[in-house]
């Protein structure tokens, strides 16, 4: 195991836009919205800025390549910029490239800014297209909502789960991120919605309903950071510092080799497990006060509890159904609404997690505020079960 | 001796009912009543003669290795292409490039035959030749041949040891009488008036051209067992049987109640329905009326009993799903202007560099095996896929097209564009190793499960309709 990056970068600021349908806004307006609220949160001149790294996934429908988008919008003073795309962990990816900066000494502060302007294709869902030339020959006529089903049909084989058992779990994971959502003013969907209509909705792909798919959403946010050293000499108080990054990428045996039983993220468990080694978490269990995780599909958060290591394999259905992640239970777990309800503008969606921790930390969550969280965790799954970017950041108090 | 060897047929699972045909197209043409009996044959929205003749082949190679064939004559008058050779698509797709003399022929409803007579006079010395032929032919609304028609393919391998039908003889003529044409710009068939057809047409261009063939097998015409004779009025081949002396009850059923013509290969597909049940000695005719008339005449012999078993035309026609759903059919076949939605745009250029690169992967489902590990792994790629190998450059072509495999996890999804929704695809596993996510083809709800067995097969997976309607083939997975 590599040194790590425990404690070597803190958060200086943060920013993030209203997520949601933006018809009024493009790319750049959702920049600078959480952009504004960064620096002025950090307490800098754009001036005192040594690097950037700007995240997004579907760049083609929105800014196109390059850093160019992110210095032609903010006028950054001509530091470097680098493009980052790494499916869904994008923003995390921004992050981990910004803090990276910061440690190795070759920037004192750093920004990672995430956008995503998903509502100009003229239609719903996630913008389509079928990848690479030679993919588009072969792979399945799929869509990423088809691919997590096969999630849930993989689980109940491999661990005996009734249909019936995980549409109630599943739908318990809805319930509870549209409760949470409906305490934050920035999110996309800020409504409370009954079981029933959860239940009852119609069918996207079998068995995922509609409310078992995040929101399409536009919005950005945007992390500035510098090491512990600075921001306490820039007299900042309620220190929260980076714990640990950890990414971990499939090589192909989930898609190719049938050693995968399709009933889990093989990188998730080996991405969560570095990032406790590296931040010094024993049991994650008792240790870890909120997670944010990429519930791009209710049925990918009850998994992805388990390859957390939270809950056990076979077993985060019950934990889900026993309230373990509710706003009021052990773990809360999505505690802004999620990617479900607060929104899931991809190359945003690392650091509004991130966003939401660091509020948390500094007591400035509003109606949402948690009880005294010391360790937060946020989680990104890029890609489809079988083959996937799974991205895990530790954050928590400088202590 | 040369003759046929072995046979093979393929027929679509859907079977549209002629009523419901009827009953949406009444109000305009009431004089169908007649015809509003029984079903026809109705190819997937991801089928056409190609894939149908792929399928064809398969079922006629399930007895013979395929990379002995050395001639490939592929006859259709719905060629899916003008120009790329349509017969190439069904060798490379058989994985039998190499050695390989391939031809298309078309123009006429007499294709098929004239194919066999080629392929039966290619393989006289000894080089086993695969005809196929298959139709898929567009029908205007409300025609009789809507009703009429039939989509389906049969495939037959010509050769010279275990034949289990010899070649007694043939015999033709060729002349230029229309009695339909379809022009090059045109969609549909246009036909003359059925009388002058039967009158002019099949009384005097017939019997001259059988009694001739059975002159030169020095057969009479009541030596014949079965006498295949493909025609939209089903009367005459009655008449024609009889004005040749030919018995009464020889004369074969023409498929029409529950599978319709099926083109230039209906007299193929005919000759194995007869080969199906035939026993030794049995002489059967097949006459072929298109612009003259092909006669061939075969006995069968002995080796026909040990042929080792297949589908068949038997075995396809039993895998039946009844279509009552005649919009359906017309938005398969590309006739109705349904408001698909903009996931349906999304471009479908096709690199054919990389096409050519990746043939054998895309067109014959052949994966690797890692000489290190012995791993199965699909699609064959440069380092092993196998977590305790990674061996570099180490796999072998190894081909997954026969082989069986089941469902892992598979979906139902309502969002994706299909032409018939919901998409069903999944990740399938094979036994032998090796999985992909694969695209599932005559796929219902009650079939789709995990753990069931599923079977390969050569479809349409893509219609690129910005260029001129490159179809891009892979294969899906199907229900066993």
């Amino acid at each position: 195991m590599a040194r790590g990056i425990k404690d070597k970068v803190a958060i200086l600021g943060m920013g993030c836009s209203k997520f949601g349908e933006r018809w009024e806004s493009g790319a750049e307006e959702l920049m600078l919205e959480a952009y504004k609220e960064a620096i002025a949160d950090a307490g800098i001149d754009p001036k005192q800025l040594n690097a950037a790294w700007f995240s997004t996934a579907i760049d083609e429908v929105h800014v196109g390549k390059s850093g160019i988008p992110m210095s032609t919008t903010l006028r950054l003073p001509n530091i470097p910029v680098t493009h980052v795309e790494n499916m869904c962990a994008s923003g995390t990816e921004a992050f981990r490239g910004a803090c990276y900066a910061v440690a190795s000494g070759a920037a004192d502060i750093a920004i990672a800014l995430g956008v995503e302007k998903l509502k100009d294709t003229g239609y719903g869902g996630l913008p389509g297209g079928r990848g690479a030339p030679l993919q588009q020959l072969w792979n399945a006529n799929g869509t990423a909502p088809g691919n997590f089903a096969q999630l849930a049909t993989a689980y109940m084989t491999a661990h005996g789960v009734s249909g019936e058992d995980l549409k109630k779990a599943i739908a318990h994971v809805s319930w509870k991120s549209h409760q949470n959502g409906a305490k934050n003013p920035k999110a996309h969907l800020q409504k409370a919605v009954e079981m029933d209509t959860i239940l009852n909705a119609p069918m996207i792909a079998s068995p995922l309903g509609l409310f078992d798919c995040c929101g399409v959403s536009d919005g950005a946010a945007a992390a500035i950071v510098t090491t512990p050293e600075i921001a306490k000499a820039m007299g900042k108080q309620n220190i929260v510092s980076v714990k640990a990054l950890q990414l971990s990428v499939s090589n192909g045996s989930e898609s190719g080799h049938n050693s995968w039983d399709g009933s889990y993220f093989h990188t998730t468990r080996i991405a969560s497990k570095k990032a406790y080694e590296e931040a010094g978490i024993k049991d994650p269990r008792k240790e870890v006060s909120m997670f944010e995780v990429h519930d791009c599909f209710s049925v990918t958060e009850l998994v992805t509890m388990e390859d957390l290591h939270i809950s056990k394999p076979g077993e985060g259905w019950k934990d889900v159904l026993n309230g373990f992640y509710d706003a009021d239970g052990t773990i809360p777990c999505q505690i802004d609404g999620g990617l479900k309800c607060f929104g899931h503008p991809i190359g945003a969606s690392g650091l509004r997690m991130l966003y939401e921790m660091y509020l948390q930390f500094q007591g400035r969550a509003g109606a949402r505020q948690l009880k005294d969280p010391r360790i937060g965790m946020t989680h990104n799954l890029g890609g489809a079960p079988r083959e996937n970017v799974s991205s895990v950041a530790i954050v928590g108090r400088y202590e | 001796m040369v003759g046929i060897v072995a046979y093979g047929a393929y027929v679509p699972r859907l079977r549209l009912n002629r009523q419901a045909v009827y009953d949406a197209n009444k109000w305009f043409a009431p004089g169908l009543r007649g015809l509003a009996k029984g079903e026809r044959s109705m190819a997937n929205w991801d089928e056409d003669s190609i894939t149908m003749a792929v399928e064809a082949s398969r079922d006629c190679l399930t007895s013979h290795k395929a990379e002995d064939v050395r001639n490939l004559y592929f006859a259709s008058t719905t060629h899916p292409f003008k120009d790329r050779q349509n017969a190439g698509v069904i060798g490379t797709a058989l994985n039998i490039e190499q050695n390989l003399l391939a031809s298309d022929v078309g123009g006429s409803q007499k294709a098929g035959t004239s194919a066999l007579i080629a392929g039966l006079n290619a393989s006289k010395g000894g080089e086993p030749t695969l005809v196929a032929a298959a139709d898929k032919r567009l029908t205007r609304v409300a025609s009789n041949t809507e009703l009429n028609y039939g989509d389906g393919a049969a495939a037959l391998l010509c050769g010279t040891e275990n034949v289990i039908a010899k070649l007694v003889g043939h015999h033709s003529v060729s002349m230029d009488f229309v009695d339909h044409f379809r022009g090059e710009d045109a969609e549909f068939d246009y036909g003359w008036e059925e009388r002058w057809i039967r009158d002019e047409g099949y009384s005097k261009i017939v019997p001259p051209a059988v009694k001739a063939a059975l002159a030169a097998c020095k057969l009479k015409g009541s030596d014949i067992t079965h006498f295949i004779m493909p025609s939209l009025m089903p009367a005459v081949p009655k008449q024609m049987a009889k004005i040749c002396g030919v018995g009464e009850g020889a004369v074969r059923d023409l498929l029409g109640a529950n599978l319709g013509d099926t083109g230039c290969a209906h007299a193929l597909v005919m000759l194995v329905d007869a080969l199906e049940t035939a026993k030794a000695g049995d002489k059967i005719m097949i006459v072929a009326f298109g612009q003259g008339v092909d006669v061939l005449v075969f006995e069968v012999t002995p080796e026909n009993a040990k042929l080792p078993k297949r589908k068949g035309l038997s075995g396809w026609m039993a895998r039946r799903k009844e279509e009552k759903n005649y919009m359906k059919f017309l938005a398969f076949n590309d006739m109705l202007p349904i408001d698909k939605g903009m996931r349906a745009e999304f471009d479908k250029k096709t690199a054919l560099s990389i096409l050519w690169r990746k043939r054998d992967m895309i067109y014959a489902l052949v994966g690797g095996k890692c000489k290190v590990c012995g791993t199965v792994q699909f699609p064959r790629t440069p380092v092993c896929v196998n977590p305790n190998c990674h061996a570099m450059d180490s796999q072998e072509p190894y081909n997954m097209a026969g082989l069986e495999a089941s469902v892992m996890s598979f979906t139902a999804d309502s969002l994706t564009f299909s032409p018939d929704p919901p998409a069903y695809y999944g990740m399938i596993t094979f036994p032998e190793g090796g999985r992909f996510m694969a695209d599932f083809t005559d796929s219902d709800k009650e079939q789709v499960k995990v753990g069931a067995k599923m079977r390969m097969t050569f479809r349409i997976r893509d219609n690129d309709q910005m260029r001129g309607g490159f179809k891009r083939y892979f294969w899906k997975a199907a229900p066993v």
